[in-house]
Order: structure tokens, then sequence, then C-alpha cells
């Protein structure tokens, strides 16, 4: 490799969020593109989470941006050649109060006017088209075109379908710096490599805010592990992806016949070690959650569990867009634990914005410049300091 | 410092050493096994109200087998004993227990010594789910445990002592043998016989089961490839390639198949202790000292789950591992005895050695296996689906592959395919054995019951 | 010992019998068998995969391949290798799973 190698754009971390926008710039835009993940493509967030392609129940500020990746999600054969197991199979939130049951309505009549239609299910409804319920259910909030999909898969279909479309995937390969001069973004890798692009996306997931400090935007990030779990398979009796309204209990079942499930409890996590164990505790919470949810999976046998790392902010809303401080910088991270489904999307937005500069889906409030006071007056932790952000 | 727990999971012939040696340092080690009672795969017990002979039982082994018995039985009061007992997950210093009806116990460990053992090594071949195709392991169990053959006309495909081991104990049973069909060529044995010398008596067995076989008209191949079971929804035949390439066909009604056996390292994976690839074992092992102490503290490894040396090695790696801990408390143990059993351990590793070169794991029969052929027997996921898998959609290493095909994603956490898929692997992508990684264990160990717990819980 | 049957006994037969169900019918087995012994010495399979649904008869006998899951009727899980026939069990080789039955 001579001195450095040139891209329009360089993206940093290869989560769905960065795979996609590997994919829309090279596929929509011809855009030369280095996507550079430290791992393998898909395997932190992105692959370990629930796989929620799920519209309802997220504030409503994110719909034009969850619509805009739902679009995507139902084209995926024609777009990246393969499905990823996504069914629309429907979601359907559950209340056991009426307290809950009240907040399902309010958020119904709201969410109208934000483009999601959603059915109220009573609870006599409720008991006839989902029988295998457990006792308690009051009533119940479905939307129809959400669903699930296999996050083990998502992220790296997107990015082979980037490189076949001419990015460069860059796998098991560190960043190790990346700093702004005059001319654009000077990338330096752990394997000696240099990548120089004018514009730069920080799609690093639960490690994003290193990239974010060094270029004097750190954000009060925490990271932590979702903890899920799969059953053995049964026969296909569940459709719509089940979940309560807290989020203390979600799961779905995959065509084939397993359940899988997660929610309620979190894994603390320590970013040195991308690995952690789920809980073995939290396992038997969950299924008591399970049993009591469907009574007939009395008896079913758990088969694996898993965690991960993700990134949450504490409004729980991703930072994503333009950095406030460095021109020619892009952030998508923070989650905050329900990504999966916006991952496309997000892809699709921040391809525009690197090429266009602008977005037709509204993302203001995702700005990190909301963050702005958060910045503590210290150097950075990732970034060499020569030539460093301005 | 007598009051720090220690627990022993497993109670063969590594964790009745264990235990025994931990008693006669004044302590009270729990004992977990998922067996009903002690003994191990090796010396298991047949059920109460059997009455064959421990002779007719172990053979040549009788004797040792009624010194172990006998040893757990002494200790039955002397600790915390818990048969038909499951460790499922873990967390720091906490072992998450199942019994048989699913009830749930957390117990704490200052130490843990695990002693899991080993189970059978598999090639798959085409159409080896289908009822009447066991394990050599399992074949063994079905007689020793159960007064059973596994069918009126077993063949015996694979490599490695116990293919002739449960032969013989077979054909004295009464049981009508096909034929046994070894993959190793002849030469390969009998070159590794003078390297056998580690263990003369072991070496004598050896070839006193292969002259008896012999004489007793047992028909014999060596260097054939095992192509396919065929049958109407159970074994029929067996169709084989010889020596000479041609496909050959036994009428049979049971297949008994493996090919040595391999290591059960998922609890200490949970556990968290650093594994490293051994080129002789073909598997990735968790470090050790010759004491048998993982890299994780307080964390201490024994017998064929450690490493696959035989059941008399695993006696003395069960005392030492035992003696190690002791030491590591700042106990007094007894040197003598330490010596003793590292002697017999360095013994016993050099005689595995030398079998595992003179039985080597037959990585040829990988290059032809069919693409049609399962790999995954839980998830019923064709070879290949597999290669397919590696080739096409990036996937360099073994948990890449398991995400993305499912295989060894099921019930037995590729206990049974994973051997094979690292082969396949290392194969397809043109790289070492050693490049593809080896599948992460993920909780529960075993499949856990959900209504079960939910009873006990709360 | 039936004819369709896998297993072969070969000694310790003159154990207590005990009865069973599989599947509604009754059978007989011998105090100290398995439950995947008390099955095969009648048949040949003790259950259906679960996506080809191809016969299996168990692999392992050992606990380890966890191939031989069958369930008794009151929908509890049993492995049949390392779980002891027991008096009047019955025994289901294929799921009572029903997802959609009311609770």
């Amino acid at each position: 490799m001579t001195d450095a190698t040139k891209y329009d754009v360089v993206i940093v971390g290869g989560g769905l969020m960065g795979a996609s926008a590997a994919f829309f710039l090279a596929t929509r835009y011809k855009f030369s593109v280095a996507l550079v993940e430290r791992g393998r493509i898909g395997a932190q967030a992105s692959g370990v989470n629930f796989g929620n392609v799920r519209r309802q129940g997220r504030p409503f500020i994110q719909l034009p941006l969850a619509h805009h990746a739902r679009d995507i999600w139902g084209r995926l054969p024609a777009l990246i050649g393969e499905d990823c197991e996504f069914l629309p199979t429907g979601h359907l939130k559950i209340a056991f109060d009426e307290d809950s049951l009240a907040a399902l309505e309010a958020y119904n009549a709201e969410a109208r006017h934000w483009g999601l239609s959603l059915t109220l299910v009573g609870v006599n409804r409720l008991r006839a088209d989902y029988p295998f319920l457990g006792p308690g259910a009051v009533g119940a909030s479905f939307s129809p075109e959400d669903g699930h999909a296999n996050p083990r898969l998502a992220a790296p279909a997107f990015g082979r379908a980037a490189r076949r479309a001419g990015a460069h995937v860059l796998e098991q390969c560190e960043v190790i710096g990346a700093t702004r001069q005059s001319d654009g973004f000077i990338i330096e890798t752990a394997d000696g490599r240099i990548l120089r692009a004018p514009i730069l996306i920080n799609s690093a997931g639960a490690w994003s805010n290193r990239f974010a400090a060094s270029f004097g935007e750190s954000v009060p990030m925490e990271a932590r592990g979702p903890q899920m779990g799969v059953t053995e398979s049964l026969p296909y009796f569940v459709q719509p992806v089940l979940g309560t309204g807290d989020s203390s209990f979600y799961m779905r079942q995959v065509k084939r016949g397993s359940v899988v499930f997660g929610g309620g409890v979190h894994v603390a996590v320590d970013l040195a070690d991308p690995r952690p164990r789920p809980r073995p505790a939290h396992l038997l919470t969950q299924l008591r959650s399970l049993v009591r949810f469907l009574p007939s999976m009395a008896g079913v046998q758990v088969v694996r569990t898993w965690s991960g790392v993700e990134g949450y902010l504490p409004d729980k809303l991703p930072a994503l867009g333009w950095s406030a401080k460095t021109p020619g910088l892009l952030h998508a991270f923070g989650f905050s634990g329900h990504g999966f489904q916006l991952g496309p999307g997000v892809g699709s937005v921040l391809a525009d914005l690197a090429a266009t500069g602008d977005t037709s889906v509204p993302i203001e409030p995702f700005s990190i410049e909301r963050f702005a006071d958060n910045e503590p007056a210290k150097t950075s932790p990732v970034a060499p300091s020569s030539g460093s952000a301005r | 410092m007598s009051s720090s727990r220690v627990v022993i999971i497993g109670a063969g012939p590594a964790g009745t050493r264990a235990a025994e040696t931990l008693v006669a340092a004044g302590l009270k080690p729990v004992v977990v096994d998922e067996a009903p009672r002690s003994g191990g795969q090796i010396y298991r017990r047949q059920p109460p109200g059997f009455g064959r002979s421990l002779k007719k039982l172990y053979g040549f082994e009788a004797g040792k087998a009624a010194r172990l018995h006998d040893a757990f039985d002494r200790l039955q009061d002397k600790v915390d004993y818990r048969p038909g007992t499951m460790v499922w997950g873990t967390e720091g210093h906490n072992l998450h227990l199942a019994d048989r009806d699913g009830r749930q116990d957390v117990i704490g460990f200052d130490a843990l010594i695990l002693a899991t053992g080993a189970v059978d090594r598999i090639v798959p071949f085409e159409g080896w789910t289908m009822p009447g195709v066991y394990t050599l392991g399992g074949a063994q169990i079905a007689l020793k445990y159960q007064a059973c053959l596994i069918g009126r006309n077993v063949a015996l495909v694979g490599s490695g002592p116990l293919l002739y081991l449960v032969a013989y104990q077979y054909r004295r049973a009464g049981g009508n043998l096909a034929g046994i069909f070894d993959t190793t060529p002849l030469s390969r044995e009998l070159a590794g016989l003078p390297r056998m010398a580690a263990n003369p008596a072991n070496t004598a067995k050896g070839l006193y089961y292969f002259a008896w076989l012999a004489a007793h008209g047992v028909p014999m191949l060596h260097d054939v490839s095992p192509l396919r079971a065929e049958g109407e929804g159970r074994v029929a035949r067996l169709v084989l390639r010889d020596r000479a390439g041609r496909e050959r066909t036994f009428a049979c009604d049971a297949i008994a198949t493996g090919y040595h056996v391999q290591s059960e390292t998922q609890l200490a994976d949970l556990l968290g202790c650093d594994f490293a690839f051994d080129a002789r074992a073909g598997q990735w092992l968790p470090r050790q000292d010759e004491m048998g102490r993982s890299s994780v503290d307080g964390v201490y490894l024994a017998g064929d789950g450690a490493s696959v040396r035989g059941a008399d090695t695993a006696e003395a790696t069960g005392a030492l591992a035992a003696l190690a801990c002791l030491q590591d408390q700042g106990m007094p143990f007894d040197a003598a005895v330490r010596n003793q059993a590292l002697q017999a351990m360095r013994r016993g590793s050099a005689f595995a050695a030398a079998l595992r070169d003179a039985f080597p794991f037959p990585e040829h029969l990988y290059e032809n296996i069919a693409d049609t052929t399962l790999l995954c027997r839980c998830e019923e996921v064709s070879v290949g689906t597999f290669r397919a898998t590696l080739r096409d959609k990036g996937a360099g290493e073994v948990n890449r592959a398991k995400a993305f095909c499912r295989v060894g994603m099921g019930r037995c956490q590729g206990r049974m395919c994973g051997a094979s898929a690292a082969r396949i692997a290392a194969q397809t992508l043109g790289v070492e054995l050693a490049a593809v990684g080896r599948l992460r264990g993920q909780a529960p160990v075993k499949p856990l019951p959900t209504a079960l717990q939910t009873e006990a819980g709360e | 010992m039936d004819e369709q049957s896998l297993f072969l006994r070969v000694a310790e037969q003159d154990r207590e019998i005990v009865p069973f169900f599989v599947n509604g019918r009754p059978a007989t087995a011998l105090s100290g068998d398995t439950v995947l012994t008390a099955l095969l010495t009648h048949d040949h399979e003790v259950r259906l995969s679960e996506i080809l649904e191809q016969p299996r008869a168990g692999f392992c006998l050992m606990g380890a391949c966890q191939d031989c899951w069958i369930w008794t009727e009151d929908g509890k899980r049993v492995r049949a290798c390392s779980t002891m026939i027991e008096p009047d069990m019955r025994l289901r080789t294929r799921s009572p799973f029903n997802g959609a039955r009311p609770e």
C-alpha cells in the first residue's frame, strides 16, 4: 500500500448502520468507500440484538426515520439479494394494567399523525385472536406492518452487497487514529494503513464515543449488554412479535420454530471485553416471564443465551447527523438498544448526507449538539494531538 | 482455611480421586455429577438389580473399576454428593445447577475442579443420523449399562482403541459383527507400537483384542472410508470404499462409529479459561500447568476433560488437581503422593501421545464427504450448506459460519459436529485447523427446561 | 422382543417387569432400563427431527448429543438415554406442544 488510499467516504464501524451506509454510498452515488471494522461486520450490537423490526412504541420524532427504514426492509431482496429473514408479521404490544393500556391508547391516537396506523385490540379480541396469551392482559396495540428479521444475517448481508458494489470492506482492521486536516480526514489503522477522505462516518457503536471525544464531542454514553435466549424448535404458532409496553419482556418465533426472547435485564459490560456473558440468574427471570406470557411454553427447552455490547445515551435517542464541531464528520451511534430496525434507514440517510449534504428525513432531534455542554476539557484518548480536530 | 468450599464437577476416575484427596486433607468437597451413580463413563455402574460381575462388565479393568467404586463409596458421607445434577451456567464463583426435575440451585466455590470427561469424536457420513447409528461409546454403554446390543448384526467403523475394544465386548456378549472397518492403515498402527511401550499392559490388551477378533473370524478391513448408511427408516447396509478404491456394501442393522474421544470443555470456556490449540489432540483445550491449574485462579482441570489421556491418567490428574488446590490454599499435602501422581501423569501422557499418532484423526475423510451429508444433526444443516457459507458469505471462522448457517447452534452446542465443522472450514478456506477458531460455549451447557424452574423459582 | 426393535437384550433378563405407555399404547420394560432402552427394545425410533422430520433413535447414549429428548404426556421433557423408566410412565415420541392452546 502506498502512502495513503483516498476515498470519498471512510466509515469507521461495520455494524448495520455503517454497512448499509457503505452499500447506499456505493450503489446510489457510486462513491468510493472504505468500511473499516475492528472485528467482523455486524458482530456486535447489530448481530446480537433481538431482531425487532418495530416502529410502534418509538418516540414519535423517530418515526419518519423508522418509516424510511421500514421501506428498505421490505425491499431487501431487490436491494441486496437476500431477505435476511425479514418477516412483516406485525408487532403486538400488550398491556397488563389499565395505565399501560391508557398509554397504548394515547400512543395510538398520536401515532396516526406520524403516519403509523395501529389497531387497538380489546381484551375479548385479544383472547380470541391470541388464545396462547397468559392471564392478565387487558388489551394491546397491533402494528400490522412491523415484524422481525435475523440480526446475525442483516449487517453481513449489507457488507457483502457493499463489497459487490465496489466498497472496500476492511474487517479485523482497527482504527488507531483519526484526525482532520485542511483537506480532509486521515485515518490510521493498526495494520499500518493510512486512509484519507473528505468525509468520515463514525458508526462504531458502543465504541463511537472514543471517536466523538477525539473530535471534542464526547457524549455521556453508557455501554450495556442485552441478554437474549432462544428455545428449541417448536411448531410455528406465534406470528407477531410480542412485547410488553415497558419492554420488560419481548419474544418472537422464527419460522423454523425457535422462540427468541429478551428484555428486562442488562448485563454490565466492559468495553475492553467485547464478549460479555449472559447472566444465568437473568435467564431464570426471563423464563418466568416467558411462561407467564405464554403458559404453553412451560416445559420447553432453552438451548442458548447470548449477550453483546450496545451504546446507550441518557435520552435514549441516537446521535445522528453532522458533527457540530468538525466539518465532514458524521455521527451515527448511541441507538440505545433499539437501532436494528432503524439501521438500513440510517445507512440511507448517512449516504444522502455524505453525498449531497442533506437528507429529506428529519433528523434534527438527534443532533449531537444536544450534548454540547457535556464536553469535558480533557485531551483526546484516541487521536494524536498534531493536526487534530479544530 | 478449612471452611473454603471446593466443588468438583464429575464423579468419574478424575473426580473420584480429586474428592478422595481433598477428604484426606480434611475438606468436605461438593461433588456434582450428571450421572445417577459415580464411575464416569468408563467405569459406569450398571443400575441396581443387575447382576453381572465386574469381570464381565469391565474385563481386564475389573480391578480398577472395583477400586474406584469402593473409593467413592467410602467418601459418601464425607462429601456433599449431588448426583443427577447438571451445572448449566456459571457467573463469577457461582455455579447454577439443575437437577433432573429442573429444580434450580446456586452454589458458590472457592476452588473448582473440572472433571467433565470426554465424548466420542465423530466424522459424519451420509445417513449417520439414521436410527441404528450410534457412537462407539454409546454402543458400549448399551451393553455395559443396559445389557443390550445396539443391533443384531453390528458394523463398527472409525479408528482408535475403542473400535477393537467395543468389537471384542460385543462379540463376547454373543453379538454378530458385520465387520470392523478401520479408517487407519494397518501399517500406521503397527508403526505406533514401539512408542506405546510406555504402557506395555495397555498395548498388550489392544493386541489381544485384535488377535482374538481375527481368530474368531470377524471381518476386518483397514484403510477404508465410510460412504453412507442405507436403509428405510433404519440402518440396513453400510457402504464404504476400501483401500483399493472399490465401493463395498455390508449388510448390518446397526453401526457404531467414532474416532477416539474429545474433551468436554464447555464449562472451562464459560468460566473464562484461556484455551490453546493442541495440535496432537486436534482440539482447543484449556491451558493448564502440570498440576492442572487453569488460567483462572481457583479453577483446576483434571481427567479426560482437561486432555484425553485415558482413565489411569485421569485418576492421577484428579489427585494432582486436588493437590494443587490444597497447595494454593496453603494447606499441607504429601509431596511423595504428588510426585507419584506426576510420574503417572507423565507416563500416561506419553502413552496417550503415541495412541494419537497410531490412530490419527482421519482428516482425509473430509475431502470426500458429499455435500448432501448432514453436518449438524441438531439444526439439520448439510455439509454443502456449510461449505457454501464459508465460500460465499465470507465466514472466516467457525463462529461466524455458525452465525450465518446455524451449524453448532442446536441442542448439543456443537459437541457432535464441532470437530468436523472446524476441519471442513479449514479445508474449504485452505487454512490451518487452528486458524478457524473454536465454537464458543454458550449457557446453558445442556438444554434447560423452562417450566420446571418456574415451579421451583420465586 | 419385537422384530422391529433396534436393541437386543443379551443378559440381565430376569428383572422385574415395568409397565408403561408409549403414545397411549401399553408396553413393558424391565426395571433398570433407561427410557431409551424401554423404547428401542420395541421399536426403532424415539422421535422425529424438527426440521426434516426424520426418525431419530438417540446417538451417544451418554447425555451429550441431546438427540433422544422425548416427552411425557403432561409435556415434561425426558432425555431418554439418561432417564430411568418408571412404572406407568406415559411417554410420547411426538411433541405434545400445542402453542395455540389457551392456558
